[in-house]
Formats: C-alpha cells, sequence, structure tokens
C-alpha cells in the first residue's frame, strides 16, 4: 500500500520539513483529526443511545405538562416543564460536546495549514499547538461533565466546576489562535518570511482533488438545501409551533384531553421535521469542509495512490449518505435513521485510515527512511 | 499571495473575529436571559391554562414566540457567521485550483465575502425589524453565496477537466 517515490515530488521542501518529530504542524494534524474522529465516534453514539430516547422523553414531559393543565394542577405543570429543562440540558450538553470537538478539530487543520505563514519560534509555535490542544479537549469534557458535576463543591452561586474548566479550555483556544494570527500578521511585515512557500499546498494528487471537488460540491447542496427550506418550510414551521402550542393550551383550559394528545402529538411531529432539515443542512456543509480540509492533506497519507482515492470516495459516499438518510427519518423511520448512522460511520472509518497514513509517514520520516525524490 | 485569495482568508478572519464576539456578547448578556424567558412563558402559559384562563395563556404563549423568534435567529446569526468564515479561508487558501482568470476569481471572491456578510446580518436585522427588508437582505446574501459558491465549483471543474 505504500507510495513510493511519488511523495517526494509532490510535497515541497518546505511541508517536509513543517512535519519533523513532535513539529508544531504534526502535531495539530494528527491532533485536529484525532479530534475531529472522537467527535463523530461520540456523535454517533449520541444519536443511537442517547437523542431519539432523550426527545422521547421531552416529549412526555410536555404532554404530563398539557394533562397537568388539564387536571387544573399547575404546580405539576411547574414540575413538567422543569423535566423538559434537564432533559433538554442533557441533550444539549451532549450536542455542543459533539460539535465543539468537531469544529476544533477543523481549527487545528485549518492552523495547520497556516503554518508556514505564522512568523513565529518553532517552539513558540509548538507551545502555542499544544496550548490549543490542550483547550480543545478540556473545552468539551468540561461541557459533557456539567450535566453530571452541576453545582457540588463549587464556588460560585450558578457555575459548577464543570463549566468552569471548560470555559478555561475556551479562553486556552482563544489566545493560541489569536498568537497563531498574530503569527500571520507579522509574516507580512517581514520580508525574508514573505519569500517561503508551502509545498503542501501545492499538492495536486487526484485523492486530493476527488475530495476538493466533492467537499465544495456538498457545500453548495447544503447552501440549496439551507435555502430551500428556509424559503418554503422555516416560516410555515415557527407559525406551525406557535398554534400548535396555542391549540394544547387552549384545549387544556377546556379540559379537552384528546384535543390535547393531538396537538402534542403533531407537534412532536413539527419537532421531528425541524431537527431532520437542520441535522442535514449542517451535516452537508460540515462534511463538505472536512473533505476540502483533509484534500490538502493528502500528500501526508502515506498509503499508495488507489488506496487513498479509494478512501477519498469513502468519505465522500458516508458523507452524502448521512444527510440524505436523516432527511428520508420521516419517510422512511428508523430504516433511514440506521443508513444515516452507516453514513457515518463509513465517514469515521475513511478518517481513521487517513490518519493511520499520516501516522505511518511520520512513522517512516522519523526513520529517515523518508527522503526528498526516494522514499517507501 | 493573490488579490482574491487575500480577499477571502482575511475577510475569512475578519467574519470569524466578528462571529466569535457577537456569540460571545450574546452567550454573557443575552442568552441565558432568553432561555429563562423561554421556559418562564411557556410555563405561565400552561400554569394559565390549568386556572382556566385562557387570555392569560394566550399572552404568555405571544411572549414565547416572540423570545423564540429572536433566539433562534440570534443563535443562526453566530453559527453562519463563524460557519461561513471558515468556508472563506478553506477557499482563500484552495483558490488557485479554480481555473479563471485573476478578475473572475476577484469577481467571485467579492460576490462571496459580501455575502457572507451580509446574509446572516439580515437574519439579524429580523429581530429588530419585522418587515420585509430584513429579509431581503438575507435572501440576497444568500443568492450571492450560493451563486460565487456554484461559480466556484466551475472554476474548479474547468481545472479538474485541463488536468
Amino acid at each position: 500500500m505504500v507510495d513510493s517515490g511519488r511523495l517526494g515530488t509532490v510535497v515541497g521542501i518546505d511541508a517536509e520539513s513543517a512535519f519533523r518529530p513532535m513539529s508544531a504542524r504534526r502535531l495539530l494534524v494528527l491532533g485536529g483529526i484525532g479530534l475531529i474522529l472522537v467527535g463523530m465516534l461520540f456523535g454517533d453514539i449520541f444519536a443511537v443511545f442517547v437523542l431519539h430516547q432523550n426527545a422521547a422523553k421531552v416529549g412526555e414531559s410536555l404532554s404530563s405538562a398539557a394533562h397537568a393543565a388539564v387536571a387544573g394542577d399547575a404546580r405539576a405543570v411547574a414540575l413538567s416543564f422543569q423535566a423538559v429543562g434537564s432533559f433538554l440540558e442533557n441533550r444539549g450538553t451532549k450536542v455542543d460536546t459533539h460539535v465543539h470537538m468537531i469544529a476544533f478539530g477543523y481549527l487545528a487543520l485549518m492552523l495547520a495549514l497556516f503554518e508556514p505563514w505564522v512568523a513565529l519560534r518553532e517552539s513558540t509555535r509548538k507551545n502555542l499547538a499544544w496550548t490549543f490542544l490542550f483547550g480543545a479537549w478540556l473545552l468539551p469534557v468540561g461541557v459533557f461533565l456539567i450535566h453530571y458535576v452541576g453545582l457540588a463543591y463549587s464556588p460560585l452561586e450558578a457555575i459548577g466546576w464543570a463549566s468552569i474548566f471548560a470555559d478555561f479550555g475556551g479562553a486556552l483556544v482563544i489566545l493560541a489562535t489569536l498568537a497563531y494570527l498574530f503569527g500571520v500578521a507579522r509574516r507580512f511585515r517581514r520580508p525574508e518570511w514573505a519569500a517561503k512557500e508551502d509545498g503542501l499546498l501545492a499538492d495536486r494528487s487526484m485523492a486530493g482533488r476527488v475530495l476538493f471537488a466533492g467537499g465544495l460540491g456538498l457545500v453548495l447542496l447544503g447552501f440549496l438545501h439551507g435555502a430551500y427550506y428556509a424559503g418554503v418550510d422555516l416560516y410555515r414551521h415557527e407559525a406551525l409551533d406557535y398554534s400548535l402550542l396555542s391549540e394544547m393550551t387552549s384545549t387544556a383550559a377546556a379540559r379537552n384531553g384528546t384535543a390535547v394528545d393531538t396537538a402534542v402529538g403533531e407537534y412532536g411531529e413539527l419537532a421531528g421535521e425541524k431537527a431532520v432539515n437542520i441535522a442535514a443542512h449542517a451535516h452537508a456543509i460540515e462534511f463538505g469542509l472536512l473533505a476540502m480540509l483533509l484534500g490538502f492533506f493528502q500528500g501526508y497519507v502515506r498509503l499508495c495512490e488507489s488506496w487513498k482515492r479509494n478512501w477519498a470516495w469513502l468519505l465522500l459516499l458516508g458523507s452524502l449518505v448521512l444527510p440524505v438518510f436523516v432527511l428520508l427519518e420521516l419517510r422512511l423511520g428508523l430504516l433511514a435513521g440506521g443508513i444515516a448512522d452507516a453514513g457515518g460511520l463509513l465517514v469515521i472509518l475513511a478518517l481513521l485510515a487517513m490518519w493511520i497514513g499520516i501516522v505511518r509517514y511520520t512513522g517512516e520520516m522519523d526513520a529517515g527512511s523518508v527522503s526528498m525524490g526516494a522514499r517507501g | 499571495m493573490s488579490a482574491g485569495r487575500r480577499l477571502l482568508i482575511v475577510g475569512g478572519m475578519a467574519l470569524a473575529l466578528l462571529g466569535m464576539i457577537y456569540g460571545g456578547w450574546y452567550a454573557v448578556f443575552a442568552e441565558h436571559q432568553e432561555l429563562d424567558g423561554i421556559g418562564r412563558s411557556l410555563t405561565a402559559s400552561f400554569s394559565a391554562a390549568a386556572e382556566r384562563n385562557a387570555r392569560a395563556a394566550q399572552s404568555a404563549l405571544e411572549q414565547y414566540r416572540k423570545r423564540k423568534y429572536d433566539y433562534d435567529r440570534h443563535v443562526d446569526v453566530h453559527g453562519h457567521w463563524i460557519g461561513l468564515a471558515m468556508l472563506l479561508i478553506v477557499l482563500g487558501i484552495g483558490l488557485d485550483r479554480v481555473s479563471f482568470s485573476e478578475q473572475v476569481k476577484m469577481l467571485l471572491a467579492t460576490a462571496l465575502v459580501l455575502g457572507s456578510f451580509l446574509f446572516p446580518l439580515g437574519v439579524l436585522l429580523e429581530t429588530l425589524n419585522h418587515g420585509s427588508e430584513p429579509r431581503a437582505l438575507a435572501v440576497a446574501g444568500s443568492a450571492l453565496v450560493i451563486v460565487s459558491l456554484a461559480g466556484m465549483t466551475l472554476g474548479f471543474l474547468r481545472a479538474q477537466n485541463s488536468n
């Protein structure tokens, strides 16, 4: 599977030297893809074991609130809405964990691309990369623990330890990113840096081109779907959200339990319709962006060209299957949900293969078997 | 660095900064109040229904509708500004893969940066003005994004074919 003698012509000297052992670019690429992998795996597990069960519990609590209103029990109404709040917090922190891990992974890959344009010492860039990665792990782990730790032993009234550590992680990420931006700005003022060209961006391998073209197509599809949803469904859904809640309260006040149940059922369907549309839009664009980013790093993936192409196509296939079948969940139910999860697994598998390819590249480079023009 | 690439990268960074500052401001000063308000007005509406007070239930639900409308748009603005900023930066880095003249690439880059700024701005203005102007701005912005993105895709496919 190893491509011999190919990478030397694709990746220039700067790109290669920028990938030295424990260099900032290597840390950011491996750490960034690692973050995306763990974030996606977490998202898949969350989708299978938590998301639908949690949505059902929210629906049950809303139904309890409406039936408490039918029974004239205002205290039970308040308790039911407290339960809704707790379920939503549980769901929200899990979604935030998934989203932040992946977003920080993207940001790490972007900072890795900017590496040659950052006019800072390598040791400073390395420290910044470690700081960024530490913060990028700390924030999602902290957010995940918010629901479980709560306010235990907290010195503050409203914010718990998990939130404090999550915010600290976020601050580290911002600090490292700002320092990188400072380095880029500095580069434009220093002529000796201005001449540096990054060989990695000159890579035009087939796998890289497939990923860039496919990614751009996915982003465009995601935007077209978003525009369609905003134009056709968004305002209708907002009006329906209000009218169904209004029907719930008015029928509850009239003690009509059957009508309340009908409105609660329709409200659940509406929530599902909104959720799948937003998820399809967001995932198409995010997977597209991921494919484009990975397209730049194919020069570092130490696999033969045919395998690199196969993994690139698999990543794009999974990236298309997931949003399309998320949309079809309303018509096909759990079958479509299962296929969407399988699409997510394809993306994870392809990403893992690319990550292993990059680790192989670093291993051979460190062993001294990778040299300009003759490798493998 | 070409002018188109510089515009996309600098524009993307500026937009990301704007999105983060806006998100930070919103999270600290408005989000919790808005979420509390949404929860409170829903509870108040159902509690009023339990007390057979249909008018109070309706009035609380109106509050809910307004807060939910604003909340959804504030979150969308933050997410879209940052998401579009990332796209601008990635496209800026890969702009030399687009097979058009520098003038056409500059035109596409300008339309993309402008659309990426205006589309979420239109959505944000919808929270202040419920008329058709903010909506028109959001539609125009998103149209600019889609058209310029389609142009970039076309330019990239031209490069693929020539290779």
